[in-house]
């Protein structure tokens, strides 16, 4: 944590993205997390993804609800929509958002406590419904908040700050998002900003319900040796299944891949997902595989990163409703008071 | 690339662009601070110590450290360490029980100082307190040498010449104003351990072109002519004066000719007005008071009837790039330019001129009449007879002269205790961590965002009017705090401890530069194109750490850092800390001190 307000200043040499703004445009308020947060990691990838995708940033709305992670959308995003709900009920206010508006960009935030506890139900019903948003769990296994105790997502087994082991069975939120219909589903590390990235870039763009679970170690409460969510730990045991690059269908392709190892997943949008194998065994279009190969995974004892699973044709909430095309704002007079005709046929319709 | 060796004195010391600008290096960052908590004395006897002449230099001081200064890769102007040293100078109190001490007795070693310059000055500051009897010899009757006979009072006060020429006289030094030296022979004959050149470089350029001798009567040179003001004798100009030539003597000429009856003053220069040798500054201030500076005009003839001069006939040029890469002023063909005039200034350049030392006393002289002094020990080829200043290397300036003297006096003290000229005394250096809390260091690391303030300047109708009233007022201790405040602290290294990192990403996040980088390892040229921002200056370096546990390197490029201490406040394990580097020259003072204790 600082005190200070970031200077002003820039690197003179800053690039600058197709609407003319540096990195530094995508900033929020000065974070008032731990030093060392791996929170604080995550809103910088955030702000690149947002950044090199050129999203204007008063077109995206970011919504969260009570903890550590949720504070963090202050941080970022500066010009952005912003909404701080109930605790656990940012699926809720999310969804609703979306309906009224679906031309923003909605960027879901929330932590392990927010979305595997007092919102689990929460968050079951929108990825259930296929909410078009990205929903990224900032999943440091602990609440911080109130000083460190278990998390619903903490491992079985592992060990507290005063070296107490859990003994409760952990919550897996991607094998949940995977069973309940995420047509994007991946996890990352927020130590690892060439993973993360990307997949911010590809889970904001995929048009359905994209869950990020992101590891984040807690330096103050759930960095030490015994916890299964510290730099080193995760470090030691993250099993990446692939990486990958993002292309929007604007930017020129420049990277060389060697042949056969890359798989190029086009997206009906005209951007694609440009997929690097390192388990090649993996097949990111199968979801049940994807359930079985993460449980065989964490059997092990690994953690599996990476691109888990995408459906390249999502349908979304909207789609499902059959609602009006524009935002409800945008609606004029004769839209929303269609007269008595229309209404004569509506009550014919219920007689 | 391989680790960075912070244990290298050089590698912290070029972080601090000013103070490694400084011929002097004196220890900039360290003063501004002083300035700006009020304790103007200790900020002033930082600058003694090191340069000497503080109240005369933030006048007058060609200011290396400013092009230096990374402030000005920051933004837009480099802070104004120059007229900050100025307020140093003019709030201290009286500081005369902080000078060293007059030695009770002498050590009986007689070292003469021909010239009362800074470099010689310097020497006698540095030797005096040491015990040496120093005798100082100049032609003129008062010290202080081009410092007072060349920079106009407007600029300069004598009031401050005095004072800071005092501190150093007082220390016990022998000075016999009036006592032009003129055989090297004779003075080594009066038996002297030691004798030091700082003679300056006293000759002005002439201009041998047509009419030269005819209109002579109205026709000076610069720098002579200067002197003549400066010491009364001259106290009229006619009522339009060119001035010849694109220094910063042209620019103390025409301004003082504007305030001598000159109402229509020109300085009309060969080459471009970028290539002038006069600095930003002094060009500005010339051309605040009306006075046009014409480029690219070469001198021909000067016109006169009945043996007054009346004007002059300029040649037109244009520069052109030659085939050898080199600048070259060709014609451009059209017709030539006349000016009327009733007085010229020629102020084309300065020379080197020791018609009073033998040739045949063992003293060698290169094929351009300048004396052989070695760079390091300043030494000439008789070891005892030692240069410095203008006198060894050509026309410089006053800041380049106090370095000069520092070394030649740390020569003298070798060479009279019998040691090693060339076994130079390494500097002083410190390194201790600023950290004074959670969140609180010892220096104020928010960094102002404020644009470079501007010195005050006096009414221009009263300042023409009167050749000894300073223009500049110099900031105001408001002012002077708000500047003070754009330093950018650079001696507050970023200090880097590999075996604490948990490559967190909290310091490359936090950092408003981009400076930092976690990344494979790689040659340093392809290292530079793929930092989190690009490392395209290569004069700046690659601070580089290995020992992480991922294999990467941490890479930091210095060239903009703010030293703002985000990084090291928001690491959670101290891998970084801010750590204020301290270097001293050693003086002869110190390497007294060291070697008796």
């Amino acid at each position: 944590m600082t005190y200070l307000p970031k200077p002003k200043f820039r690197h003179p040499a800053l690039e600058t993205n197709e609407l003319g703004f540096t990195h530094r445009d995508y900033e929020g308020a000065i974070s008032t997390l731990c030093a060392g947060c791996g929170h604080d990691s995550i809103s910088s990838a955030i702000m690149r993804a947002c950044f090199e995708l050129s999203l204007p940033p008063h077109r995206i709305a970011k919504l969260s609800g009570i903890g550590c992670s949720s504070k963090t959308p202050t941080y970022f995003l500066g010009q952005a929509h912003g909404f701080n709900s109930v605790h656990g009920r940012m699926p809720s206010v999310l969804t609703g958002a979306n309906l009224a508006n679906r031309e923003l960009i909605y960027l879901g935030v929330s932590g392990d406590g927010d979305s595997a506890s007092i919102g689990f139900g929460q968050f079951a019903h929108a990825i259930r419904r296929g909410v078009n948003m990205c929903y990224i769990v900032e999943n440091n296994g602990v609440y911080g908040l109130t000083k460190g105790q278990f998390s619903a997502t903490s491992d079985k087994g592992s060990k507290s700050k005063r070296g107490v082991a859990n003994t409760d069975t952990a919550i897996d939120l991607v094998a949940v998002a995977l069973q309940l219909g995420a047509t994007f589903v991946a996890r990352s590390f927020s130590g690892d900003k060439g993973q993360l990235v990307p997949l911010i870039k590809a889970a904001i763009e995929h048009e359905g319900a994209a869950f990020i679970d992101c590891i984040s170690p807690c330096v103050a409460f759930n960095n030490h040796d015994g916890s299964t969510k510290s730099f080193d730990y995760v470090r030691a045991h993250n099993a990446a299944l692939n990486s990958l690059d993002f292309m929007t269908s604007r930017a020129p392709i420049t990277a060389d891949y060697e042949p056969g190892a890359l798989e190029v997943i086009e997206l009906h949008d005209g951007s694609s997902i440009r997929l690097r194998k390192i388990a090649p065994e993996h097949d990111v279009h199968d979801r049940i595989a994807a359930i079985n190969l993460l449980h065989q995974r964490a059997a092990a004892g690994e953690i599996a990163t990476g691109l888990i699973y995408v459906d390249q044709e999502p349908v979304d909430l909207h789609h499902h409703l059959a609602t009006v095309e524009k935002p409800l704002n945008e609606l004029g007079e004769a839209e929303l008071c269609p007269g008595s005709a229309a209404l004569e046929r509506i009550n014919a319709g219920l007689r | 690339m391989k680790p960075t060796d912070i244990g290298n004195p050089d590698y912290f010391h070029k972080v601090v662009d000013c103070q490694w600008a400084c011929p002097a290096h004196t220890p900039v960052p360290e003063y501004i601070r002083l300035i700006a908590a009020g304790r103007y004395s200790d900020a002033y006897m930082i600058n003694w110590e090191s340069n000497v002449f503080p109240g005369i230099l933030g006048r007058t001081c060609d200011r290396p450290c400013e092009p230096a200064c990374r402030r000005g890769r920051v933004e837009e102007e480099p802070v104004a360490i120059c007229r900050l040293k100025r307020v140093a100078s003019d709030y201290k109190d009286d500081i005369t029980a902080r000078l060293p001490a007059k030695p009770g007795s002498t050590n009986g070693k007689r070292i003469a100082c021909i010239g009362a310059g800074p470099a010689s000055l310097t020497v006698a500051r540095d030797l005096a307190p040491l015990g040496y009897e120093i005798t100082v010899f100049d032609a003129d009757k008062r010290a202080g040498g081009m410092m007072r006979s060349q920079i106009p009072k407007f600029r300069l006060p004598e009031t401050v010449i005095d004072e800071e020429v005092g501190y150093i006289l007082d220390r016990g030094v022998n000075f016999r104003g009036g006592q032009a030296i003129d055989s090297l022979r004779d003075l080594l004959k009066e038996g002297y351990e030691a004798v030091f050149v700082g003679t300056g470089a006293p000759r002005g350029r002439d201009l041998d072109i047509p009419g030269r001798r005819e209109a002579a009567a109205n026709i000076s040179i610069g720098i002579d002519w200067l002197s003549s003001v400066s010491f009364g004798h001259i106290t009229k100009i006619g009522k339009r004066v060119i001035v010849l030539g694109g220094g910063n003597t042209a620019m103390d000429c025409c301004r003082s000719s504007r305030r001598l009856g000159g109402e229509d003053v020109k300085v009309v220069v060969r080459s471009g007005f970028d290539e002038m040798k006069a600095s930003p500054w002094e060009k500005e201030d010339a051309i605040h008071e009306g006075i046009p500076i014409l480029n690219f005009l070469v001198p021909r003839e000067f016109l006169h009837e009945g043996g007054r001069l009346t004007g002059l006939r300029f040649e037109k040029v244009r520069a052109e790039r030659g085939e050898d890469g080199r600048r070259n002023l060709v014609a451009t063909g059209e017709p030539d330019v006349l000016m009327e005039c009733d007085d010229v200034l020629i102020a084309v350049g300065q020379e080197n001129a020791f018609p009073w030392i033998e040739r045949d006393i063992g003293l060698a002289f290169d094929r351009w009449g300048m004396p052989v002094v070695d760079k390091v020990t300043f030494q000439s080829s008789v070891p005892n007879v030692l240069f410095g200043g203008d006198s060894a290397f050509g026309p410089k300036n006053i800041i380049w002269a106090v370095a000069h003297g520092h070394e030649a006096a740390v020569s003298i003290d070798l060479l009279l205790r019998g040691e090693d000229v060339r076994k130079r005394p390494p500097p002083m250096t410190n390194l201790v961590s600023q950290k004074m809390g959670i969140h609180e260091w010892s220096y104020d690391n928010d960094v102002a965002l404020d644009l470079r303030y501007k010195v005050p300047l006096k009414d221009q109708a009263i300042a023409l009017k009167d050749i000894k009233q300073e223009v500049e007022l110099g900031f105001d201790p408001k002012l002077a705090f708000a500047e003070a405040q754009r330093c950018l602290n650079c001696d507050a290294q970023t200090v880097f401890s590999a075996n604490l990192c948990i490559e967190c990403d909290a310091c490359v996040d936090i950092c408003p530069m981009d400076c930092i980088t976690f990344t494979e390892n790689g040659e340093e040229g392809e290292l530079r194109s793929r930092l989190t921002a690009p490392a395209t200056n290569p004069t700046q370096d690659i601070y580089v750490a290995d020992g992480l546990k991922t294999g990467r390197i941490m890479a930091k490029d210095e060239d903009v850092c703010l030293h703002c201490g985000l990084c090291a406040e928001r690491c959670p394990t101290g891998a970084w800390d801010m750590q204020k580097f301290s270097l001293d020259i050693s003086h002869a003072e110190h390497q007294a001190c060291r070697s008796s204790a």
